[in-house]
């Protein structure tokens, strides 16, 4: 009797825990079959997408199929430009959004909010709409891409680094400030450096959110082919096994990244605590 | 001479304007290439639907695009609000119970719970989509295991259902549900929750008259987050449904592949109506600051 109210009470403590761990397993079972997946022998049937034989050649030649390398570089190329712009663009308008009073700050909100909101098919084919009538259809491509990316990432940034911002004790700045440090040292060197890990998330949310995206930049890249586009084409015909080897190497990288920046961020808390 | 106030208001009339300046760049791009954008929409939906790519486009006023668009296509939207409905009601359960854990269960292991949330964006949408068709295959092991406990019929299949469709842009958005759940229910003062077993209210009771009533920013959030995408996504219904199973979007994208402007712009822009009026309802309930 006793050791069953022990039980209720430890399940009552954990239930919940263990739920959202469960809901936590669930998101990552796609991951673990992308991941053994790269693994695959497909050679003996192409137009199978299942497991068939263990092998390390995707690994080994991971640029075998035709056209993915360059897929995989412009989608580099735009992501990196996407988020140089965006996380610049979107810092600036988190500072403005969180240190600033200004009128028009609901609108500034609200227009901030909708591309996250919208369908991406809607703001896709808006875009095509807005190229198409202003002459523009000739030229759909690198610069067409990488305009919409900037668009649809802006939010996210300024969203995360707003986040980080909000979220910041400002009897420091103000202690700099009474130590005589001016306002742009202040800045350089208190600020800036408690904000870093929030602007490092963003900008890597930011390249994942371009890497990845298909609806919007179908509609928009023209003859060009990112690397998404490479799989939808692909899942048309036959996948071949080395796009899962991309899909695992970026979310290794990226889990490194995003681990590294979480332990740079308690380092740092740390250092300001003693 | 400027008395101290005067030196002080200066300053602040500076800052002020600082303010717009730090804006500006991004607002102008959301502006161009965001606001501008569906304007052009609405006036390809207005298109002469002769038009064609060789031929070249007129905006003729033409309103009975929207006419014709709805007649052909009123079951397509209605099956992708009722999917995108589905999927967002499992995704508030799911993604309730997981930020719940987070913000309340998890102590020291918050932020790594919060990492993990995010990671599944750091591989593609679309492999991720392509794994749950290798999941759910007719000889893949869920078919294989319902039908060995006979939860399932021999000739019973998940992948080209609707249960695929649903399930997988449940999957797809639960990420988007989470993080704003998160973010307001961590903002709740927890003496509020004790305050209310301290007056006897079951655990449960609490947490219909406390916790989830706090909570209601972050669901407003998340809904919204999670139902629009996915009203509008044609990745899932491509790839695990039939074309029982087109959803507007499928229908959108394959209008413009075949240069159909008007009617494209028509049913994108009569998706947008809706989604903006759900919006709007749900402003007016929660104001526009807790949503960024």
């Amino acid at each position: 009797m006793n050791r069953f109210t022990a039980l209720r009470r430890w399940l009552g403590e954990h239930l919940v825990l263990g739920l959202g761990i469960l809901v936590l397993v669930y998101t990552f079972v796609p991951i673990v079959v992308v991941a053994l997946m790269s693994f695959n022998d497909s050679s003996r049937s192409r137009n199978l997408y299942k497991f068939q034989e263990f092998t390390w050649n995707n690994w080994r030649h991971p640029w075998e199929p035709n056209g993915m390398k360059e897929s995989v570089i412009l989608s580099i190329e735009i992501a990196f430009l996407a988020t140089l712009i965006a996380t610049i663009l979107g810092t600036l308008a988190a500072f403005a959004l969180v240190r600033h009073r200004f009128k028009g700050r609901s609108a500034a909100n609200l227009i901030i909010f909708l591309p996250m909101a919208s369908p991406e098919i809607v703001m896709g084919s808006s875009l095509l709409a807005l190229f198409v009538s202003s002459g523009f259809s000739g030229q759909l491509g690198f610069m067409t891409i990488f305009i919409a990316h900037v668009m649809f990432c802006l939010s996210f940034v300024i969203v995360t680094v707003k986040a980080r911002l909000g979220g910041l004790d400002d009897n420091l700045e103000q202690a700099a400030m009474d130590l005589y440090a001016t306002e742009s040292q202040t800045f350089w060197r208190v600020t800036f450096p408690l904000v870093l890990p929030g602007i490092i998330a963003a900008a890597l949310l930011s390249f994942s959110l371009s890497f990845d995206d298909f609806i919007i930049t179908n509609l928009n890249a023209g003859q060009e082919v990112t690397f998404p586009m490479f799989v939808w084409g692909a899942s048309q015909r036959g996948v071949p096994m080395q796009v899962n080897v991309i899909g695992t190497a970026m979310f290794v990288i990226a889990i490194a990244i995003v681990l590294g920046n979480e332990l740079f961020r308690r380092r740092q808390e740390k250092a300001l605590a003693a | 001479m400027a008395t101290l106030d005067d030196v002080a208001h200066g300053a602040n009339a500076k800052r002020k304007l600082t303010g717009y300046w730090l804006i500006l760049p991004g607002a102008v791009w959301l502006a161009v290439f965001f606001v501008v954008p569906f304007f052009s929409l609405i006036s390809a939906s207005l298109y002469d639907p002769s038009g064609s790519v060789e031929a070249g486009y007129s905006m003729t006023w033409h309103i009975q695009n929207f006419a014709d668009a709805f007649d052909q296509y009123k079951a397509t939207l209605g099956r992708s609000l009722l999917y995108s409905g589905v999927a967002t009601a499992v995704c508030l359960v799911l993604g309730y119970v997981l930020a719940y854990a987070i913000a309340f269960k998890a102590g020291r292991w918050k932020n790594l719970m919060l990492i993990l949330v995010i990671a599944p964006f750091f591989t593609s949408f679309l492999l991720r989509t392509l794994s749950w068709k290798l999941i759910l295959a007719d000889d893949g092991f869920v078919v294989d295991a319902l039908q060995t406990v006979h939860l399932m019929g021999d000739d019973g299949r998940l992948l080209n259902t609707q249960f695929a469709v649903i399930a997988g842009l449940t999957y797809n958005f639960l990420p988007f549900m989470v993080l704003p759940l998160y973010a307001s229910l961590e903002k709740i003062d927890l003496r509020l929750i004790e305050a209310s077993s301290d007056l006897y209210a079951s655990p449960i009771r609490g947490f219909f008259k406390v916790t989830w009533p706090l909570s209601m920013p972050g669901i407003v959030a998340g809904t919204l987050l999670t139902f629009i995408p996915a009203a509008g996504d044609f990745i899932n219904a491509e790839l695990l449904g039939s074309p029982n199973e087109r959803m507007v979007g499928n229908e959108i994208q394959s209008l413009f592949d075949i240069g159909d402007y008007a009617a494209a712009g028509a049913l994108s822009v009569m998706l947008m109506a809706i989604i903006v009026a759900l919006v709007i309802v749900f402003i007016r309930r929660s104001g526009t600051e807790e949503l960024v």
